[in-house]
């Protein structure tokens, strides 16, 4: 079932949380709504939901108008950040409460409840825990709990708030890995809410980018994080070195020293971005590129990490730059030792506070 | 229990813990009831069995134990809405209402009964309209149970608010999403939690009940096989210097009193185990 939202707008007293917000999630995807705390992503999806109340704008859950509709009659699951199983029932109860609180007419019977309760509990790959309570269980197993006892009443739409955010490092890879493995099985319309960059590229058909209120950028994981349509999104995929200067024909100019990487003919006021690993590190003191001093070098495994900051026009700037262990470099590198950086690829974005001024 | 652990703890240990409570407890609860017992044992067993079950010492029991249970019931339930309110709504003045539960706690109950007579009495404020319609609240098995549902009111009220205050309007969100009506999220989501709370509640508010003179004689009237509550019988045995029919009530009163208390205690540990939650 395809959902739409038009002209969304909710406020908390002057916070603005959805600034008319308009987006389309089409039938059977799994969308990733990705963001940083505070952007929106949680508020859209209990607007989504009902559970939340827009201040103005439409919910179309299937072409129809479900603005004015309670939670109850909108059909959708939800999965909690912290689970919200009901501690007084067991795990079977759990997933059975949805099936039982059906009005009596359309209440399947107790055995047909039964086996659908364990042929859930059997998709999450839990049936041996139904008699258990949930304080007995683990995060992970809680979370699958959850999500069986919302798929038991058939929605037409699964929405999931930071499913994976009370979770340890482990549990949430492999949890993620099942989660698209199950979307795969069930092609149910969802989505989740995130602030893990990584797990919405990882698991989402599609990654939805929100920043204060507003859509950054839709577009599926690849496409968003290879061509980053603002500074906002290259920012939040991955690491970034952020450089802020003048762009003209020659290069772009950061105080005294020019990137002569390729950009994308952007003039004027310009912020740039490198990713760490398209950074080099060159061993003059003096000549091209930005000045910098090396402040920490960190060998991790396979990669080699230096953390330095800027010299003279960019003093106070932090620089991380990533080398292959295997790097010439990498072993010679001392901390204090006065560098050059130049970028092999770099982003370019006219500079939104500046743009106008030049 | 059969052996202190022996695994350092943070605390001081077991021991003396258990050395402390079960010396504390003698001093100031065990030996003070022990010697109601033993002052009524001084009485012949038929004496003893007359005294307490002396027609007008009957009918207190059962206005004592029955308002004492009514009051602690009218207590639960409206003492969980007053919980409810206070956890779940912001309004002016919430402070200042919040305060106000546990007044009773500290008003002299002399006091409260005093008021609450002015106030049914015949010729008093609410009295005077009540009369009329033939409700007769004050001097009478009536005002007894207004008096005892007034010194009830915050046990209730003090134990259900900070269960409230813990349970995540997730749990209602879930319920609801999952298609559940209100009263269902009520009753299968929201009341179960609350449980235990509103049973140690309602078992403090009728502990206190029970035990209550102050405040009941002044507003109950005190006539003898309808409005007499069993303390009252107690005190007016000892007005006579019969300190041992005196204490013969009193030891009926504490083991019923106990009783109640235990089972009340035992439905709790049962429910809990079938629950789930702790043991």
């Amino acid at each position: 079932m395809s959902i739409q939202v038009q002209n969304i707008h909710k406020a908390f007293g002057d916070f603005i949380a959805l600034d008319n917000l308009t987006l389309d999630f089409p039938s059977g995807e799994l969308v990733a709504l990705l963001g940083p705390s505070g952007c929106g992503k949680t508020t859209l999806l209990r607007v989504i939901a009902g559970l939340e109340q827009a201040d103005s704008g439409r919910v179309l859950l299937d072409g129809d108008d479900a603005s004015d509709t309670h939670v109850r009659e909108r059909q959708v699951g939800f999965v909690f950040q912290h689970y919200a199983l009901f501690r007084h029932m067991t795990v079977f109860d759990n997933v059975a409460f949805g099936l039982r609180m059906k009005p009596r007419s359309i209440r399947p019977s107790e055995a047909e409840i039964k086996r659908k309760v364990h042929e859930l509990l059997q998709l999450v790959q839990l049936d041996w825990l139904a008699d258990r309570f949930p304080a007995q269980l683990s995060g992970g197993q809680r979370q699958r709990i959850a999500l069986a006892r919302a798929l038991a009443v058939e929605p037409r739409v699964l929405l999931l708030d930071e499913p994976f955010g009370a979770l340890d490092a482990k549990v949430r890879k492999e949890l993620r890995r099942w989660l698209r493995r199950l979307h795969d099985e069930l092609h149910i319309t969802s989505i989740f809410v995130t602030h893990d960059q990584e797990e919405a590229l990882e698991v989402a058909d599609r990654v939805v980018l929100m920043n204060h209120g507003r859509v950054e950028q839709i577009g599926s994981p690849a496409e968003v994080y290879q061509q980053p349509a603002t500074p906002f999104v290259y920012g939040f995929l991955g690491a970034a070195n952020r450089f802020e200067g003048h762009s003209s024909a020659g290069g772009i100019a950061i105080g005294n020293a020019t990137l002569t990487a390729e950009q994308n003919g952007q003039h004027g006021e310009v912020i740039a971005f490198v990713r760490p690993h398209e950074l080099d590190i060159v061993r003059h003191e003096f000549g091209h590129g930005i000045p910098a001093r090396i402040s920490r070098v960190l060998t991790l495994g396979a990669l080699t990490r230096v953390e330095l900051e800027g010299r003279d026009d960019v003093a106070g700037q932090h620089f991380d730059v990533e080398l292959p262990a295997s790097h010439p470099l990498a072993g010679s590198l001392i901390a204090g030792e006065p560098v050059r950086l130049q970028p092999r690829s770099v982003r370019v974005f006219a500079n939104p506070e500046t743009a106008g001024a030049a | 229990m059969t052996k202190a652990p022996t695994l350092p703890r943070v605390l001081p240990g077991f021991g003396l813990s258990l050395g402390f409570t079960l010396t504390y407890l003698s001093l100031v609860v065990l030996i003070p009831l022990a010697a109601v017992f033993i002052r009524a044992s001084s009485l012949s067993l038929e004496a003893f069995w007359d005294a307490v079950t002396a027609p007008r010492v009957l009918a207190s029991y059962q206005l004592s134990f029955g308002m004492a249970l009514l009051a602690a019931a009218i207590n639960t339930v409206f003492g969980l809405l007053l919980a409810w309110s206070l956890v779940r709504y912001r309004f002016p003045g919430k402070k200042l209402v919040d305060a106000l539960v546990d007044l009773p706690f500290a008003l002299p109950t002399a006091v409260a009964g005093i008021a609450l007579t002015a106030l049914y009495a015949g010729n008093g404020w609410l009295g005077q309209y009540l009369e009329p319609l033939g409700i007769k609240v004050a001097f009478g098995p009536l005002g007894v149970l207004v008096a005892l549902v007034f010194i009830g009111l915050p046990f209730v009220v003090r134990t259900v608010q900070p269960v409230l205050e813990d349970l995540e309007t997730e749990l209602e969100e879930a319920a609801t999403s999952l298609g559940a009506h209100r009263w269902q999220t009520f009753r299968h989501v929201i009341l179960p939690v609350l449980q235990p709370a509103l049973m140690t509640g309602f078992a403090l508010a009728f502990a206190r009940a029970v035990g209550e003179y102050g405040s009941v004689i002044f507003i109950a009237g005190n006539i003898p096989m309808v409005s007499e509550i069993t303390p009252l019988m107690i005190i007016s045995k000892l007005e006579q210097y019969d300190y041992a029919g005196a204490t013969a009530i009193a030891s009926v009163m504490l083991v019923a009193s106990f009783l109640l208390l235990l089972a009340i205690n035992g439905l709790q540990a049962w429910q809990a185990r079938r629950n789930g939650r702790s043991e």
